[in-house]
């Protein structure tokens, strides 16, 4: 588990190879829809995270693209085969282009 | 009653029935229909076949709060180098927007299931579509009750 930047990931740090391991990855972002109006009826504007990536060695093994419909603090949980030992790093990605990442490491054994 | 109250009450009442013919006739159109999930389909896979199946899409049955809905989606599939899901995206008919969220995976997944937490602005169904390395596309769905919905999301 590693909190830095609002981002927190849930993943094993050593595992057998071939093993098929979870992952939680969550960061902290309000995914403002651009639909809400504030006190004095003014659209508040679409401020959200549209891109998730998780490399594995570099590799990318799991993308997602955010939509307004995912909920603030973004919450992704998916697997990965274990293959060989290395690094995992975490990659969200806002509508400005903004990048927010975190990197574990996995040994595989 | 004089003449200038009868002009006001008159004029009052044809100002309001107008109001109201054009509240009914023009209604504001906040959410997506069934119709827009099809369409968004249509433009990310085109006319291609899409049966049912393979696809498990979960929700609570009752969502207490719109604004955070647990969602699973897991999809049949070996998931080895020859057979695997190449990526799923998440639908909703009853929000703003109708795509919801889209995910890419591969043989490396292991597994093809993926959770997230979703916003649903009204009770609703939410499709999932999966398309496979061999070009197949498959559906699934579930059904879940807003109680507390995200209005404006």
């Amino acid at each position: 588990m590693s909190d830095a930047h609002g981002i927190r990931i849930a993943a094993p740090n050593r595992a057998s190879a071939g093993e098929v391991i979870e992952i939680k990855a969550m960061i902290q972002h309000e995914m403002e829809t651009g639909y809400r109006r504030d006190q004095f009826g003014r659209q508040i504007p679409r401020f959200i995270l549209e891109r998730f990536e998780c490399l594995y060695n570099g590799k990318p093994v799991f993308r997602a693209e955010l939509f307004p419909a995912i909920a603030a603090n973004p919450f992704l949980n998916f697997f990965i085969r274990a293959t060989e030992s290395g690094t995992l790093d975490f990659r969200w990605t806002d509508q400005d282009g903004h990048t927010f990442s975190e990197r574990v490491t996995l040994e595989v054994v | 009653m004089n003449e200038t109250d009868a002009l006001t009450r008159r004029r009052l009442l044809t100002v309001a029935g107008a109001a109201l013919v054009t509240a009914a006739a023009w209604p504001v159109r906040v959410f997506a229909e069934p119709a827009d999930v099809e369409a968004s389909i249509k433009a990310m896979f085109s006319q291609r076949e899409i049966r049912e199946g393979r696809v498990t899409v979960e929700l609570p049955p009752i969502s207490e709060n719109g604004y955070s809905v647990p969602l699973s989606v897991a999809v049949e599939s070996p998931m080895t180098e020859t057979d695997y899901v190449v990526r799923i995206a998440v639908f909703a008919e009853k929000n703003p927007l109708p795509d919801v969220a889209r995910f890419e995976l591969g043989p490396s997944a292991g597994i093809a299931h993926v959770r997230t937490r979703i916003r649903l602005g009204d009770s609703q169904r939410i499709r999932a579509v999966a398309e496979m390395n061999d070009g197949s596309l498959w559906t699934g769905h579930a059904f879940t009750v807003v109680t507390l919905a995200a209005c404006v999301l």
